[in-house]
């Protein structure tokens, strides 16, 4: 028997409007999806969760129609169910082990998790009682998914936590990147109020490096500090015309819309570019967002352009399949290489065909350009989502902070930096990476923090 | 928490509002040269605005703004002891401040308030302070004490002659270049006043330093929204700058750059109305 499905907008309406895609299953489905589940004794899905999560005992609970139970288990190891249930590459984690694999799909373990979290949202949180207060306070810099699992799990230990975030709302990539047609804002706030609920408190508009040093904190009297500051920098191509009008960073493009709303702009004060032909360079997540995000903003044509081939897309398979529905047309194995404009606006995107060659130090085979091949398309809009790097704002800033030949924060496997008392995970010592990831380290990190203080 | 409450409000030239805001730890750090950014309510656009003036003791400070669009025009509709949505600051770098001699700042409209702190950082670092301030005509002639105050010399320019001399900051700009040996010129402004006194000091061979305002969304170095080119080089205002070698800057693209959302402004516009 194959997975349930779970039910979605069609694709020629989702693209007039930024609601969710997936409607996520019913309490029936979900029930009907738990009892495929053979739950296996040695449970190899659960080595494919960085959190941790008893998966095969949160699906017995569903099976038993013991829903809010099911979420109540989740949230022993995972404080953002809803979120992770949603945008977690399940393929490439807990669904990957999964031993019904073998035999037709594996369980939909993602999917399960979010029908339950959502309850838990529906119903309100169950607030676990903190056992002891204890006087030793931790400082939290940066909101994304690494500071708040951070923030979860030492709250949940009796320690006061304090997050500093840079921007007007706490969530990090979840608020300003990933869009609101695969994660709704509200089921972040949620998940960021239940942390609150916990005791966290979160200090906004506040840059570490700017309006406080790392310094300024431990004067402030914390005795430990996190850095979840993600791989917030965009990288550009680096080639003519790029900073034409027109041309936007994904990231720019994405936070305009996502933590802006300038899809309801004139309601909304921030303006954004609707592009008629749009091309989004990139064959990731981000890209993928980007697309979507200017179809459904009005774009007549959006083109997906990605120098290696499908195979090599570190995309969520999910979103390639939306994307492909919803008419993103891909043009892989073709690398831009400038940029014409007329008055300061983007007009033309000069392209060249590339073909595979011998394997790169990752392993997929580099592309590689094929001479005499380069053709040009009419674009209004331009979206570069090829990549991120370690924003240098704080850690130019740390005497003695210790970084990788990348740039990003030098960590050892429990995520302590070369500073005493200072700790880290996420994008920021992975670079680019995936919710969950960033999860996995915080909550290594928020064990690390304790056995320091303790 | 950061609080970012309004405490006085003034207008003091036609369109142009000074404001005096509560937010200690941003007064705390603030040096000359730097901005904040804010939000007037949860609807609202993030927008830049220059650190006129600070008060670490009282944790205030002062900035000093033109209204041009949407959110300049609600900021100054704020009341005494209304809170902006978000405050968050000091943004960007400072003014490299050292002794350097016989030193020319020149202030173009608003952007007086602007030089305002880094006159006063220049003079205090043992400078010849020659200021040039420059306005449309007289009732837009702004904080001319305060210049008076850390300037050695003070020139009025107004475009209309209705007081100082009539023309532009660059005709006395050249006066001085050819009478003084100079040893840094400082100019912020509007961008096209920075580009014609950049054009100036070049042919003399003398240093000039400005403070660009590219459009800007996070100010934290996240979007590339503020990108400038300097030297051939892409940078990001917010965090690179915003004070660049005039020189090196491409003033043509700035322009362009600073032009991107004239129609969406002007749906602003009238839908403010
Ligand atoms: C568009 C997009 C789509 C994605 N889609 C997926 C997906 O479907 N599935 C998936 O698993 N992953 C996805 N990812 C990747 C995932 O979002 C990231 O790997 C993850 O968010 C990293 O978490 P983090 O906590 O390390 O940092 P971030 O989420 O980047 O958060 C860092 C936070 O720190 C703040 N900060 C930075 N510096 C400072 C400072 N000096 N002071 C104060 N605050 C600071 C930032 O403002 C930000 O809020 C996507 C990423 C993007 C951009
Ligand atoms: C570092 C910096 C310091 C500044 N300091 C001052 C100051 O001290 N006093 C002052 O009056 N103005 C200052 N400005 C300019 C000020 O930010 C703009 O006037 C303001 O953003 C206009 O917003 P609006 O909604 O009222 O007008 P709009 O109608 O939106 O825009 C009018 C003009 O402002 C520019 N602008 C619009 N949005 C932004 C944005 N998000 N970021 C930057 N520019 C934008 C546009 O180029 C446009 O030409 C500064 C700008 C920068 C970058
Ligand atoms: S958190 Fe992610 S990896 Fe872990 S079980 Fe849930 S969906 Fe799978
Ligand atoms: S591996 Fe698959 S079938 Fe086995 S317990 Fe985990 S989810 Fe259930
Ligand atoms: S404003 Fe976003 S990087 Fe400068």
């Amino acid at each position: 028997m194959p997975k349930i499905k779970a039910q979605e907008q069609l694709p020629k309406e989702r693209i007039h409007n930024f609601n969710e895609v997936s409607f996520g299953y019913t309490l029936e489905e979900g029930q009907k999806e738990a009892e495929r589940c053979l739950q296996c004794k040695r449970a190899p899905c659960r080595q494919g969760c960085p959190v941790g999560i008893d998966i095969p005992a949160f699906i017995a609970l569903i099976k038993e129609t013991k829903f809010l139970e099911a979420a109540w288990k989740i949230k022993e190891t995972n404080s953002l169910p809803a979120i992770c249930g949603r945008v977690c590459p399940q393929e490439i984690q807990c669904e990957k082990f999964c031993t019904l694999r073998h035999k037709d799909e594996p369980v939909a373990i993602g999917r399960l998790e979010r029908l339950v979290a959502d309850l838990e949202i529906e119903k309100g949180f169950k607030i676990p009682e903190v056992r002891k207060k204890l006087k030793t306070p931790v400082a939290v810099v940066g909101s994304g998914p690494a500071g708040l699992t951070v923030a979860g799990d030492l709250a949940r230990r009796g320690y006061p936590v304090v997050i500093f975030e840079a921007l007007h709302q706490a969530g990090g990539v979840l608020v300003y990147g990933i869009p609101e047609f695969r994660l709704p804002k509200k089921i972040v706030q949620a998940e960021v109020s239940y942390l609150e609920s916990l005791g966290v408190s979160i200090e906004l508009n506040t840059v570490i490096g700017q309006t406080l040093s790392l310094d300024d904190l431990f004067k402030e009297g914390f005795k430990s500090i996190f850095l979840g500051l993600g791989a917030g920098a965009p990288v550009f191509m680096k080639i003519e015309g790029e900073n034409l009008n027109g041309i936007y960073s994904a990231n720019e493009f994405l936070t305009r819309v996502n933590l802006m709303r300038a899809y309801l702009f004139p309601e909304y004060d921030t303006p954004v570019k609707r592009g008629k032909r749009v091309a989004v360079i990139g064959g990731g997540n981000v890209a993928l967002d980007a697309a979507r995000t200017a179809l459904r903003l009005g774009a007549e044509k959006v083109y997906l352009v990605y120098r290696r081939t499908e195979a090599e897309m570190p995309a969520r398979q999910e979103e390639y399949e939306h994307a492909k529905e919803e008419g993103v047309e891909m043009l892989f194995l073709t690398l831009p290489v400038k940029f014409e404009g007329k008055d300061g606006w983007v007009e033309k995107m000069v392209c060249i065909k590339m073909e595979l060659g011998e394997p790169d130090e990752t392993g997929r085979r580099r592309p590689v350009p094929v001479p005499g091949s380069e053709f040009s398309l009419d674009v209004d809009q331009v979206i570069i989502a090829i990549g991120t790097r370690a924003n240098p704002l704080l850690i130019s800033r740390v005497p003695g902070l210790r970084l990788n030949e990348r740039g990003y924060i030098k960590v050892n496997e429990r995520g302590r930096t070369s500073k005493k008392g200072v700790f880290a995970g996420g994008d920021i010592v992975t670079g680019s990476a995936t919710v969950i990831s960033a999860m996995g380290m915080g909550k290594v990190a928020a064990q690390a923090i304790h056995d320091y203080l303790s | 928490m950061n609080p970012a409450k309004v405490l006085q409000k003034e207008e003091i030239a036609p369109g142009i509002f000074l404001m005096n805001l509560e937010t200690p730890r941003v007064a705390a750090k603030a040096q000359a040269g730097q901005f904040f950014v804010l939000r007037v309510d949860d609807k609202g656009e993030r927008i830049p605005l220059t650190i006129a003036d600070f008060n670490r003791k009282e944790g205030q400070i002062v900035t000093v703004f033109q209204v041009v669009g949407r959110t300049t025009a609600k900021l100054a509709d704020l009341k005494v002891g209304d809170e902006l949505a978000t405050l968050v600051g000091p943004l960007g770098k400072p003014t490299e401040i050292s002794q350097f001699g016989f030193t020319v700042l020149i202030g173009g409209g608003v952007g007086v308030a602007a030089l305002y702190p880094i006159l006063r950082e220049f003079k205090k670092a043992g400078n010849f302070t020659y200021t040039i301030q420059g306005a449309r005509s007289k009732e837009f002639l702004i904080w001319e004490e305060k210049l008076l105050a850390y300037s050695d010399k003070l020139i009025l320019t107004t475009d209309d002659g209705s007081k100082g001399r009539k023309g532009v900051v660059t005709d006395p700009l050249k006066e001085v270049l050819e009478k003084e040996k100079v040893d840094l010129v400082f100019a912020v402004g509007p961008s096209m006043m920075m580009k014609f006194v950049s054009e100036i000091t070049r042919e003399y061979g003398v240093k000039t330093v400005v403070s660009l305002n590219p459009i800007m969304v996070d100010a934290t170095g996240m979007c590339g929204a503020c990108r400038v080119e300097v030297g051939g080089k892409t940078y990001f205002g917010c965090v690179d700058g915003p004070d660049f070698d005039g020189h090196q800057v491409n003033w043509e693209l700035l322009l362009a750059r600073q032009r991107m959302y004239c129609d969406e402004e002007e749906i602003a516009r009238k839908n403010n109305a």
